[in-house]
């Protein structure tokens, strides 16, 4: 550009208008969070300094993240291209409500563990970097909501994997090696069968912007041809991988128990969520009619998830491990109602995952609670918890309530649409499978209360007595920190079960922005298209 | 590995790989070469200095950790981006600023903070893995 | 010359298969950098394959005169190629510290997160 001599006419590919203030929020959330996590990069050292600094940072970004949606509700579906070159050859950041929704909920756990993780990780954990790897985990997180391009996409996966990578060792323990390399073997297999199924689409269509792939697709006269089949096939595999789904869910029991307790939980709120998102974008925006002949491998392996999720959850004794099988099952409604693929199906998978992003991390963080109380995650040798602390036993009441999908909490309702949409959709199967990994469900976390809470003491004490059990060596809980966060989470759980309207036409309108992606393309390419 | 001839040659070879590395970095805008692979070149220059004369040498000579190094980096590339704010213009749009001095032509731009960004990055972050295997070996 | 080159991914993606399957932890790391660059030609053989054509346009037209390989392609393999190599360093190092501590690189006998004599959750009460 500078110094060429020949003048070639711009206009055409540029973007010659000047970018309105307000649209810069759509790069905001990844933007905040990656200056917020190389100045904690440069600052390991630091450990006062480094959790103030990442909790103003996480604050910006909600902020950023809420301003971005009331944004998108208010405008619409709104597109910025990087370095100002037109779609489809520049890369587009294009926010629908489906990822402003998703990325406001997902910035609110991440605030939440932020918080949390003050009292949890200690001076080692800090200058190994939780709080650089969490801000940047958030980078990946919402360019992966927010992002309009395929390869784009997949970059953010990376971004986020790498991050988690680094959260997940942190602090080097015996057991969280194990764990790691399994995670990262099957999580590096998933990123490049998705890199396979992209290099296709681009070999099919010759584009990787999401809203040019749609259009190009309902163009084509024959679409169950066998090259979209297969990029279907591949990326169905790579998501389900991503999203711990049943045949290639064995990563997530392996390793999300390993690390300390606080990045369990952000990992069980948000990395197989945004599997799930990807699966939804992929399959209900730019293939649609894969859907067609996808939907009873998606059905099927939905029914599987969920009862192997549920089933997984009854055998475990240990605290952290059920709570991710328990994430498997969420990942199964999730996955079914993609394979249903109607309105309420899909807002029904949408709403089901913000209860889940917002639930499981909050059960995470009162397992570490209540290995703070009891000294330990083992069944067999917690109890009396209820003696302890009536107020944190009727949280954990409520968190397991949600979890369960009974009334009157969050996971309710999406429970209620997605079944609803699978009986009348004529796929009973589906609901009749949510409802027994609900009652399976209900089962495992009612087990837990008994145990944990609701018995005199751990095992071997006799019935009647009561035995206060003290935190076993375990360090002291210090101060309103870890409360804090799991308080804001319980009572978004509750407030979404109360007043489930809100949410619930977000999600219809996030999921009617994907099944009719007329305001997408016409936000990507301008009033044609 | 410690051999007399490849500890007495490794400095030069280091310093003189990370000249290359910085002359590659530059010619990058129009011409093959760029941030990453100036970054592995510098990485590697690293890598052989930390196999002749030890880790500890390399973290003293370079003063400041390397994944702080990658984070200062990945700072300056993002703040590269965010310069076209003020011009109203899209994330990520070159900013130029041309300077003629006598009849030179110095062009100052954005995408090359970003690569210099990038550069410190590679460096940072791929040094660090080295020297963490080169650090196992040893004991 | 995309035929020759097909047959060679599919080769690079059996062998890749072949060493996945494999209980050693150094293996299963290598099939996957195998794997990773099986991917990436995928990609850059997806864009066409010429020899010595450079995809320049010239200054009196808006696409090239002959057919050229398309040059994104390329770019995505080298993004691809970075990010591959830097995963890999990284389970590379990640194998190694998991080989000191836990004192084997079979994947079955790795068992520290998930030991095998777990035992069933309480069934009384």
């Amino acid at each position: 550009m500078a110094g060429s001599s020949v003048s070639v006419d711009l206009t055409q590919a540029m973007v010659t208008a000047p970018v309105a203030a307000a649209d810069w929020l759509i790069v905001a959330p990844s933007l905040i969070t990656m200056l917020g996590g190389s100045l904690c990069l440069m600052l390991r050292k630091n450990t006062q300094l480094q959790p103030k600094l990442g909790i103003v940072f996480l604050v910006l970004l909600v902020l950023s993240s809420a301003g971005l949606l009331v944004h998108v509700l208010n405008h619409g579906v709104i597109t910025m291209v990087m370095g100002g070159w037109l779609p489809p050859f520049g890369i587009a950041f294009t926010v629908d409500p489906l990822g402003a929704t998703l990325t406001l909920v997902g910035s609110i756990v991440a605030l939440c563990a932020g918080i949390y993780g003050v009292v949890t990780v200690d001076g080692t954990g800090r200058r190994y970097g939780f709080y650089p790897f969490l801000l940047l985990l958030m980078t990946g997180v919402c360019g992966a909501f927010l992002t309009g391009d395929v390869f784009n996409l997949y970059v953010w996966f990376e971004v986020l994997l790498i991050s988690s990578y680094g959260m997940l060792i942190l602090g080097n323990d015996r057991i969280q090696l194990d764990g790691a390399v399994k995670y990262g073997v099957l999580n590096l297999v998933g990123t490049n069968l998705f890199l396979i199924a992209t290099g296709l689409l681009y070999g099919i269509f010759g584009t990787l912007n999401m809203a040019d792939i749609a259009m190009k697709v309902s163009e084509l006269g024959n679409p169950a041809s066998g090259t979209i089949a297969t990029v279907a096939a591949l990326y169905f595999l790579a998501f389900a991988m991503k999203a711990a789904a049943f045949p290639v869910n064995f990563w997530l029991p392996a390793s999300y128990h390993t690390p300390n307790i606080v990045i369990s939980a952000v990992f069980a709120g948000l990395l197989t969520k945004v599997g799930v998102y990807a699966l939804i974008r992929i399959f209900v925006l730019i293939l649609p009619e894969s859907l067609d002949y996808m939907a009873d491998v998606i059905g099927l392996v939905a029914i599987l998830t969920l009862l192997t999720g549920a089933l997984g959850a009854l055998a475990q004794s240990e605290l952290r491990r059920l709570l991710g099988y328990l994430v498997i099952a969420g990942i199964g409604s999730m996955l079914a109602g993609v394979a249903i693929g109607s309105n309420l199906a899909i807002s029904g998978a949408i709403f089901y995952a913000v209860h889940s992003i917002i639930v499981m991390t909050a059960l995470y963080m009162a397992a570490g609670v209540m290995f703070y109380m009891g000294g330990s995650y083992d069944l067999r040798r917690l109890g009396g918890l209820y003696q302890r602390s009536a107020g944190f036993a009727g949280l954990f009441l409520v968190l397991a309530f949600a979890v369960s999908g009974l009334p009157p909490f969050s996971g309710f309702w999406p429970k209620v649409m997605l079944v609803e949409a699978a009986f009348g959709d004529g796929r009973a199967w589906l609901g009749a499978a949510i409802l027994v990994s609900g009652f399976l469900t209900t089962l495992a976390m009612g087990r837990v209360w008994i145990y944990a809470f609701w018995r005199g003491g751990p095992e071997g004490t006799p019935d009647g007595t009561g035995v206060a059990v003290s935190g076993g060596g375990a360090a002291q809980l210090g101060g309103a920190a870890p409360w804090l966060p799991m308080f804001v989470l319980t009572a978004l759980i509750v407030y979404f079960g109360l007043q489930p309207e809100w949410m619930m036409n977000l999600s219809i309108e996030g999921a009617g922005g994907v099944l009719e992606p007329r305001g997408y393309l016409q936000s990507v390419f301008g009033e044609q298209g | 590995m410690r051999t007399i001839i490849f500890r007495t040659i490794a400095p030069y070879l280091a310093a003189l790989m990370v000249l290359f590395s910085i002359f590659v970095l530059l010619r990058g805008h129009n011409e093959p070469g760029g941030g990453f692979i100036g970054g592995l070149i510098a990485a590697s220059a690293l890598a052989i200095f930390g196999i002749a004369c030890g880790v500890a040498s390399v973290r003293r000579a370079m003063v400041f950790h390397p994944m702080g190094v990658a984070g200062f980096g990945l700072f300056i590339g993002a703040l590269a981006g965010i310069l076209s704010f003020f011009t109203s213009q899209p994330f990520m749009t070159s900013q130029w600023l041309i300077f003629h001095i006598q009849d030179v032509e110095i062009a100052l731009s954005t995408p090359l903070i970003f690569d210099i960004g990038v550069y410190l990055v590679v460096v940072g972050a791929i040094g660090s893995i080295a020297l963490a295997l080169e650090e196992r070996e040893s004991d | 010359m995309e035929t020759g080159v097909a047959v060679l991914i599919g080769l690079f993606f059996s062998v890749a298969v072949y060493l996945m399957l494999s209980k050693q932890l150094v293996r299963l790391l290598l099939g996957i950098a195998i794997l990773g660059n099986a991917v990436n030609m995928l990609i850059f053989t997806n864009g066409r394959l010429t020899r010595e054509v450079p995809p320049l346009i010239p200054p009196h037209l808006y696409t090239p005169e002959i057919a050229t390989a398309n040059p994104l392609p390329q770019a995505l393999v080298l993004t691809a190629i970075v990010i591959s190599f830097s995963f890999f360093a990284f389970l590379l190092v990640l194998a190694f510290r998991a080989y000191q501590e836990l004192g084997t690189d079979e994947v079955n006998k790795m068992r520290v997160a998930e030991p095998d004599n777990d035992q069933s959750p309480p069934q009384g009460y």
